[in-house]
This record gives structure tokens, C-alpha cells and sequence, in this order.
């Protein structure tokens, strides 16, 4: 075996030893609940009223065998692992008889349409603005450094109120929220997407907005680190345009930069959640919160199951993704 | 982020930490000055909440006092919300409660982090070998994840357990980052000194390892206290805040569920919303400033 196989190896056992505590987390914590989750919702449902009480038992027994919640821990555990493999994330306590994981697959396109194109339009746009203000230096970086300092430094949720309030209650330039209009249901119709464009704009600004700042903020460091090295005072003294050396500024300030977008994109499913709450966009974090209010555990665990899975996945990546990009790592692994 | 461009930091003894802040606070430059109306906002802050009820004499925030989101008027500055409390005495209550929750998180997870670090940067080999796998392990889970889960786990959420709560989960970026420094640290002539005359591990770290890096400390807890304040805030607008008690985010959770938003009650979110910027971005400066004196290379900019 190589070292560099090994370096593989051994990052690959990493990741397995990190997934399995946080599947050991996502089953357990939620069962240490004081008293059983079921009961709970059975008063709920009987506080409810118009339930009566023969019934009630049903559906305790109901749940109770549903979940296991008879068995010892550990066959439940088994249980649980059992039905993840096969791709089953049980039923949801609100919503019965609705299937956890097809909940999550209605919401979860939603934040992906959202925060995706965020995402990698704020990384480049970012990107570039921190190399232009360091490079250029002067008013713009002046302007555009303390801009994105201070946009980056506000809470994301805080912008997200702010403007909601300012952009579409005070001046209605924009619906003040949801992910279409109320009455409508999803289809492929034209009156369908045009509303849902209508209502993305606003969250998707918010998101885009603190990207930009986070990233030119990020990068603008870099590149002042670089502005002093070697081959930009030469390519200067030679008379290379500024465009170029900005081009290689930019290459050689991007290895931590390309770190933040893997991690960016894979914190995606968790890294908004009250975005969309503020403006009741239809994603994983209004599923979230819905299911919290609700003690939907079912639910929250499989959410959280997922937002967790989404960031052990991104981090492998950027670790593989290292070790061949970056020859430093590649050296160290390989022992040249 | 910060905190890893901080590893660049020059290492400096306690006195010489002191007296970076003296020199500072005396120079009268732009830099001192950023540093000293922050550092006045927040005392502000701080006393706003802690002393705000006892001088202003409004110390029920759960006192029912009018209806559903009442304008601001003479007798209560900043209205009501949505079950008719006096937002401006709940604006008091919820800056001590998120300034406490993010003092004990930052506090925690400082304290986790800086063991952790220096434990393993000192002692090498399994040791550091087996605390860093450990703080991977913890840094790949992301936090809000267990924060959650921790949060629906306990029954009922004191302003202490939430503290804990973020705390616990909080604190690997801190061990990471000084581990670093500490290996660095480590071969240094005065800790081979303090080794050779018989000092324990943990004495030697808090004798020798330590001071020479506290500027870096302070920091790392400025930080993680800004960020224990934004985590908490996070919490309580997703429906896992502290129970009986008001903090910033229970006040926009409350605010938010009750569409105060949309219906233009602008005293409802406001407040909190810009207290919880003010403070993120006054913690953010002191952090920023603090570094920039240990670190000449960024002063330039």
C-alpha cells in the first residue's frame, strides 16, 4: 500500500468513526427525553378534545409498536439501523401517516433552489471583490472592505428580518414571504413558477448578501498576504497588466476559498434554517421548525440526520479534494 | 476563520499582554479609539441589562400590561408584543439573559478548548494524537445538530444548562488552533527550565504555556462569547430557548410565530434584532482590535 492509499485509508476511517458517533448521537439523544415521547402526543391528541379514550389506547399501541418503543435499547437501535439502510426514516407524529423521508423530499428541493445559486453566485462575486479591494486598495477598498465587514458581521437571521421588513413591508416591492402564493400547489405551470420567482427573490438577496460580504472579507486577507510576495512585485515591474496579476493573485489565494465553498454547500441543508423560517420559504428549516413546535421527534431527527450527513460528506470531500490538489498535502502523504 | 489566521499571532508573556492593552489605550490612535467606544457600548450594554431594571424600576417581564402589540406610548417606550408584556422591560431581561448564556458558553468552551490544546500540544505523541482525533470527530459533527438534539433531550432548559449546552459544542476551533500554538510553545528554553526542575504537566502549562499566550485566549473567548450569543438566539428562534425565562432570541421567536413582521409592529423585532447586531459587531471589533496589536502585520491595512 502506498502512503498516499493510506492517507486515503486513513481519512476514510475518520469519517466512518465521526458518522458512526453522530448516528449513536441522532438515535439516542432524543430517546433520553424524560418520560416517552408518545405520551406526549397521545395528550396532546386528547387535549385536543374529540377523541375518545378507546381510541386514544389504539393509537398509544399504535405508536408504541411503530417505534419499537417496547423493545430493549439496543434492538431498538438495530431497528433504527436497519430501516436508515433502507432509506426509511419512520412515520411522522404530526403528519401520521405521512413517511418522514417524503416530507423531507418535499422541502428539501426548496432550500436547494435557494441557497445553491446563493451559494456559488456569493462565492464569486466575493471572491472577486476581496481580490479587487486588495489589489486596487483605495475607495474601493474602503468602501467595499467595510461594507462587506460589516454586512458579514450581522447575524444572517438579523439581515433577513431587517429586510424582509424593509423591502417588502415598509416599500411592498416583494411578497412578504412563502415560497409561492397563498391558494397556489406546486405544478409545472407557468402562473406556478412566476409566483414562486416572485417570492425567491427577497430570502435569496438576504442569503446572497452575507456570502458576498463572508467571502470578500475571507479572500481580501489572502490576497494581502500575497500582494507582498515575489512574483507579484515582479510581474509589476514587468508591466503585466493588472487584470493578470490579479488572475494569479486570485489562483493562489483560492485553496481555502475552494475549502469554504465545499463546506458552504455542505452545510446547506442546516445553514439557513432561519432564513426560512423569517420568511416562511417552504424548506427544511420551516419543516424543522414546524416540527419542533409540534414534538414531531420523528421528524427533527431525520432532518437532523440529514443536515449532519450533508457536512461528514462535504469535509470528506475537501480532505480527498486535498490531497491531490494541494502538493504540500500530497508530499506529506506520499513522504517525497 | 479568524481564529486560524490568528496562529500568525506573535506569542507574548502575561505582562507583555497588559501592557500591549496599556500601550494601546494610551497611544490615542484610530486603532485605540475603535477599541475604547466599543469597549464603552458594551459596558453599556452589559449595564443596560443588569442595572437598566433595578434604576428604571421595571423588573416584571412577564407582567401583562396591555394587548396585542400596542404602539410605543409614554408610560411603555416600546409598546407591547404579542401577549401584551412591556417589550422595552423584556429588551432589558433578554440582553442580561443572552449576555449570561454567552458568557457561561464562551467561559465553557474556552476553558475545554485551551485544556484540550495545550494538554495535547504539550504532551505530543498518543495523547495528541487521541485529543485531536476527538476534536475532529467533534469539529466534522456540525453543532447545530447537537444542539438540537441536546436541547430536546432535557426537559426543561435553565439560562445554566443552555450555557452548557453551547458550551459543550463549541469548543474544538479553540483546542485546534492552540494545540498549534502550544507545539510551538513547547521547545521553548524557560518550559525545558520549568521541566528540569520537576514541575508537573498541568502547573507547567499553567505557569509556562499559558501566559504566553493570552492575548490569543482572550480572543478565542471574545469570540466564542460572540458566537455563544448568536448560537443561543438561534435556538430560542427555532423553538428551543431557555424555559421561563426572556432572551433576545425568545423575543424574536415570539415576534416571529406572531407575525409581528408583516403586520408592521416594528417595536416587537427591532430592538432585539438590533441588539443582537450591535453586539455581534461591537464583539467583533474588540476581537478585531485585540488582534491587530499582536499582530503588526495587520495594522497596515
Amino acid at each position: 500500500m502506498t502512503k498516499f492509499q493510506r492517507y486515503l485509508l486513513n481519512k476514510v476511517l475518520w469519517f466512518v468513526l465521526a458518522f458512526a458517533v453522530a448516528l449513536v448521537f441522532n438515535f439516542l439523544l432524543p430517546r433520553l427525553i424524560p418520560g416517552n415521547p408518545v405520551d406526549t402526543i397521545v395528550a396532546q391528541m386528547a387535549s385536543g378534545g374529540g377523541t375518545s379514550g378507546e381510541a386514544l389506547q389504539k393509537v398509544y399501541v399504535a405508536y408504541i409498536n411503530e417505534f419499537g418503543l417496547d423493545k430493549p435499547i439496543w434492538v431498538q437501535f438495530f431497528l433504527y439501523l436497519r430501516n436508515l439502510a433502507r432509506g426509511d426514516l419512520g412515520v411522522s407524529f404530526a403528519l401520521s401517516p405521512a413517511r418522514v423521508q417524503d416530507l423531507i423530499a418535499q422541502a428539501l428541493p426548496w432550500s436547494i433552489a435557494l441557497q445553491l445559486p446563493a451559494i456559488l453566485i456569493g462565492w464569486v462575486v466575493g471572491n472577486l471583490l476581496g481580490v479587487l479591494a486588495a489589489y486596487k486598495g483605495g475607495w474601493l477598498d474602503r468602501g467595499a472592505f467595510t461594507l462587506s465587514l460589516f454586512i458579514s458581521s450581522i447575524p444572517y437571521y438579523c439581515l433577513s428580518i431587517i429586510l424582509l421588513y424593509l423591502l417588502a413591508v415598509r416599500w411592498t416591492l416583494f411578497p412578504p414571504g412563502g415560497g409561492y402564493s397563498y391558494g397556489m400547489s406546486p405544478s409545472l405551470s407557468w402562473t406556478f413558477v412566476k409566483s414562486a420567482l416572485e417570492h425567491y427573490w427577497l430570502p435569496f438577496l438576504s442569503l446572497v448578501l452575507i456570502f458576498i460580504g463572508g467571502q470578500a472579507v475571507g479572500m481580501r486577507a489572502m490576497s494581502v498576504y500575497e500582494l507582498d510576495a515575489d512574483y507579484v512585485r515582479f510581474s509589476q515591474s514587468l508591466g503585466v497588466p493588472d487584470g493578470r496579476i490579479i488572475g494569479y493573485i486570485f489562483r493562489n489565494g483560492m485553496l481555502p476559498q475552494i475549502t469554504g465553498l465545499a463546506l458552504a454547500i455542505g452545510s446547506l441543508v442546516g445553514g439557513a434554517l432561519i432564513t426560512e423560517i423569517v420568511f416562511s420559504y417552504p424548506g427544511i428549516g420551516t419543516l424543522l421548525f414546524s416540527s419542533i413546535r409540534q414534538n414531531d421527534y420523528p421528524v427533527v431527527q431525520g432532518v437532523t440526520l440529514l443536515i449532519m450527513i450533508a457536512v461528514l460528506l462535504a469535509n470528506f470531500a475537501v480532505d480527498i479534494a486535498y490531497g491531490f490538489i494541494d502538493p504540500r498535502i500530497r508530499a506529506r502523504a506520499t513522504g517525497d | 476563520m479568524a481564529v486560524d489566521s490568528q496562529q500568525k499571532t506573535n506569542t507574548k508573556s502575561g505582562s507583555a499582554f497588559l501592557a500591549g492593552v496599556w500601550r494601546m489605550l494610551t497611544s490615542g490612535r484610530a486603532l485605540s479609539q475603535r477599541f475604547l467606544i466599543s469597549v464603552v457600548l458594551l459596558i453599556l450594554l452589559v449595564g443596560f441589562g443588569i442595572l437598566g431594571p433595578l434604576i428604571l424600576g421595571k423588573n416584571k417581564p412577564m407582567a401583562i400590561v396591555g394587548g396585542l402589540y400596542d404602539a410605543p406610548s409614554a408610560k411603555y417606550w416600546l409598546g407591547t408584543d404579542n401577549f401584551g408584556h412591556d417589550v422595552f422591560t423584556q429588551l432589558m431581561f433578554g440582553t442580561r439573559t443572552s449576555l449570561i448564556i454567552g458568557t457561561i458558553a464562551g467561559g465553557v468552551a474556552t476553558f475545554i478548548g485551551v485544556l484540550i490544546g495545550t494538554v495535547a500540544g504539550y504532551r505530543g505523541n498518543i495523547v495528541e494524537e487521541m485529543l485531536m482525533g476527538l476534536t475532529n470527530v467533534v469539529i466534522t459533527i456540525p453543532s447545530i445538530v447537537i444542539l438540537i438534539l441536546l436541547s430536546i433531550a432535557v426537559k426543561t432548559r435553565s439560562i445554566v444548562t443552555m450555557g452548557l449546552i453551547i458550551g459543550v459544542t463549541s469548543w474544538p476551533w479553540t483546542a485546534r488552533a492552540v494545540r498549534a500554538q502550544t507545539s510551538s510553545l513547547r521547545t521553548r528554553e524557560h518550559v525545558d527550565i520549568a521541566r528540569l526542575s520537576g514541575a508537573g504537566t498541568l502547573s507547567l502549562i499553567a505557569w509556562e504555556i499559558i501566559p504566553y499566550m493570552l492575548s490569543y485566549i482572550v480572543m478565542a473567548f471574545v469570540l466564542q462569547l460572540s458566537g455563544g450569543i448568536l448560537q443561543e438566539a438561534a435556538l430560542s428562534m427555532l423553538g428551543l430557548g431557555p424555559n421561563q425565562v426572556i432572551s433576545l432570541g425568545i423575543m424574536l421567536h415570539w415576534a416571529l410565530l406572531w407575525e409581528s413582521v408583516r403586520t408592521g409592529a416594528w417595536w416587537a423585532f427591532l430592538p432585539p434584532t438590533l441588539f443582537l447586531t450591535l453586539i455581534a459587531f461591537l464583539l467583533l471589533i474588540v476581537q478585531s482590535s485585540i488582534d491587530e496589536i499582536f499582530n503588526p502585520r495587520l495594522r497596515k491595512a
